[in-house]
């Protein structure tokens, strides 16, 4: 399975909300794998990508967070000038909007990860894996 | 064939009615200036005397009554007659200050259950019905109040009063009772308290109810018809005018009617007390055309409706009164605009939010008042993109705004955040300093 869950939480722009939470996944054991928060002048959008989704919003609905759940694809994208561009080009070509992308922490076998949250995400998986894309399975992540 | 209980009056044309009406405020505003030495001293700091009311157009010279009033005179000051021919008391227990106490002679006991008899008929009801009062019985007026107008239409009353769940809904079932009478919250907790004892309500003979004693929604209607499987009517009244039966909705679920023959009614800005005319939103006020041991002149009742006076498809032609919408208490005054907390409810239900979590804060900014209106952003709600969140919160403000009519800002918040106290969220935060 290479649509990954991906957890969004709704934070309003105060302090210590954010520490809260990821205090709150410390102490169940839950790694975040990437992440990126989107925000306005009022309110920002958490995004996670963890190691257990199920108990990641399990807990965090019991602390009171409002929590949604997306499936997003995360590609493994030549450490190389242009990578990333070669990527969207591909995508711009099939007309495949693109909501958001953030980069996964760390690399992986020497290559940078990039999360796609894309309209037609099916179609955005059978694109890039015929041009030859590795697209992470749940199995390397959770 | 469903029937209009007293049909000469409830149909009667307006002229006539009006006739009426303008002959028994005469003789009540006459009465309680006899009789009532604080009416007649309010009366007369108005500079008015009982020969001056000449039409109906004339009762807005007339002082208001206020619950404050009824309080400095506990507990029989405003009584017109002797205590020798009051034959009962009834009082509700304010949540602030000292009890309201009211009384009824032998007729006003009679007048009362005509009025719910009247209330009964508009539910549908007849002397085949068995009535299950589950509304509490003794100084309350709502289970002695639907008892006897029960009684009076000569259904079968079963007057079990208030609480004891498992007994409600035994006794339902074993007694067959047809028509329900007790507050729209108590009627969904036996709604659920029968599901817990593997009772279908839908099942039972149970067809109507009638409603009242607190304000509730379009939605927990709609709740209520359909977990108990019956046609819910809203019924409103108040002790300081009789008790229930002031006014109920007919089958047609359209307004209430108020039994204005002995009811006259107005709307009035809460703000102003200006009478205001049929179709716009006001503090309601009554004037009691027919009581005799506790005549009111003006009530403010606080309470949030609109009048709509046309003829009802149900054949009565007594005025309608929309479900009540709110109370003066919770009302804010923004930039000479009247807002009702229950305004951004009903925006936040367009906007399909099922149970709307809100808070109005009020600030004074350069002398100009900016109204905030903090919305939780529940599951329903929450998107995981910016724009659609944006989105969101443009269409709550602009349908917020479109009701108003005044423009505001909308801050979306965690869930939560709004403090709640006992159930009941706090509305309101006003921070103006009026001093400033
Ligand atoms: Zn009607």
């Amino acid at each position: 399975m290479v649509k990954l869950k991906q957890i969004s939480v709704f934070l309003e722009n105060k302090s210590g909300r954010l520490s809260e939470l990821t205090r709150v996944l410390g102490e169940h054991e839950i790694n975040i794998r990437a992440l990126s928060i989107a925000d306005t002048e009022d309110f920002g959008i958490l995004r996670l990508i963890v190691n257990d989704p199920e108990k990641a919003w399990k807990v965090l609905k019991e602390r009171g967070f409002t929590v949604s759940g997306t499936r997003i694809i995360a590609v493994e994208i030549p450490d190389v000038p242009g990578g990333l561009a070669g990527v969207l080009e591909i995508l711009e070509a099939h007309a495949i909007n693109i909501e958001y992308i953030y980069a996964f922490v760390g690399q992986r076998r020497g290559n940078a990860v990039v999360v796609f949250r894309v309209e037609d995400i099916d179609n955005a998986v059978k694109i890039l894996q015929e041009k030859g894309f590795h697209l992470l399975d749940g199995e390397e992540i959770y | 064939m469903l029937l209009i209980w007293n049909l000469e009056y409830e149909s009667m044309s307006r002229p006539r009615l009006t006739e009426l009406q303008l002959k028994r405020l005469r003789e009540i505003v006459a009465k309680v200036y006899a009789k009532v030495p604080y009416y007649r001293r309010k009366m007369e700091e108005a500079g008015i005397k009982p020969e001056d009311i000449r039409s109906l157009d004339d009762l807005v010279h007339l002082p208001f009554t206020t619950k404050e009033d009824l309080r400095e005179n506990y507990p029989f000051g405003l009584f017109a007659v002797p205590m020798e021919e009051v034959v009962r008391i009834h009082a509700s227990s304010g949540t602030t200050g000292k009890m309201t106490v009211v009384g009824y002679t032998r007729n006003d006991i009679k007048v009362w259950a005509q009025v719910m008899a009247r209330t009964l008929a508009c539910a549908g009801g007849t002397a085949n019905d068995r009535i299950q009062v589950a509304y509490g019985y003794g100084l309350f007026t709502g289970g002695l109040g639907v008892h006897y107008g029960a009684e009076m239409m000569g259904a079968t009353v079963i007057p079990i009063s208030g609480g004891n769940t498992r007994r409600q809904i035994q006794i339902m079932k074993d007694f067959a009772t047809t028509i329900l009478a007790c507050t729209p919250s108590y009627a969904l907790y036996l709604a659920e308290g029968a599901a817990e004892e593997g009772i279908d309500p839908r099942e039972l003979p149970l067809r109507a109810g009638i409603f009242g004693a607190e304000p509730w929604s379009v939605n927990m209607r709609r709740e209520i018809e359909e977990k108990l499987g019956i046609t819910a009517i809203d019924i409103y009244g108040l002790s300081e005018v009789i008790g229930p039966g002031v006014a109920s909705e007919c089958l047609e679920q359209n307004g209430l009617h108020v039994f204005e023959d002995h009811f006259l009614v107005e709307v009035v800005d809460p703000g102003t007390g200006k009478q205001l005319p049929p179709g716009e939103k006001g503090e309601l006020v009554f004037t009691t055309l027919t009581k005799e041991a506790f005549p009111v002149i003006r009530y403010r009742t606080r309470d949030i409706s609109i009048l709509y006076p046309e003829p009802c498809a149900c054949g009565r032609t007594m005025t309608r009164m929309h479900r009540i919408l709110g109370r003066t208490d919770d009302m804010l005054i923004i930039r000479g605009v009247n807002v009702f907390p229950t305004q951004i409810e009903s925006a936040l239900l367009e906007i399909g939010e099922t149970e709307p979590h809100y808070m109005l804060v009020v600030d004074r900014q350069k002398k100009l008042d900016e109204l905030e209106v903090w919305v939780e952003v529940s599951e329903e709600l929450f998107s995981d993109e910016v724009r659609k969140m944006e989105n969101l919160e443009s269409r709550i403000r602009q349908k917020i705004e479109s009701s108003l009519g005044i423009g505001v800002r909308v801050k979306l918040v965690e869930p939560k955040t709004i403090p709640r106290s006992e159930g009941k969220a706090k509305r309101v935060v006003d921070r103006r300093d009026i001093y400033g």
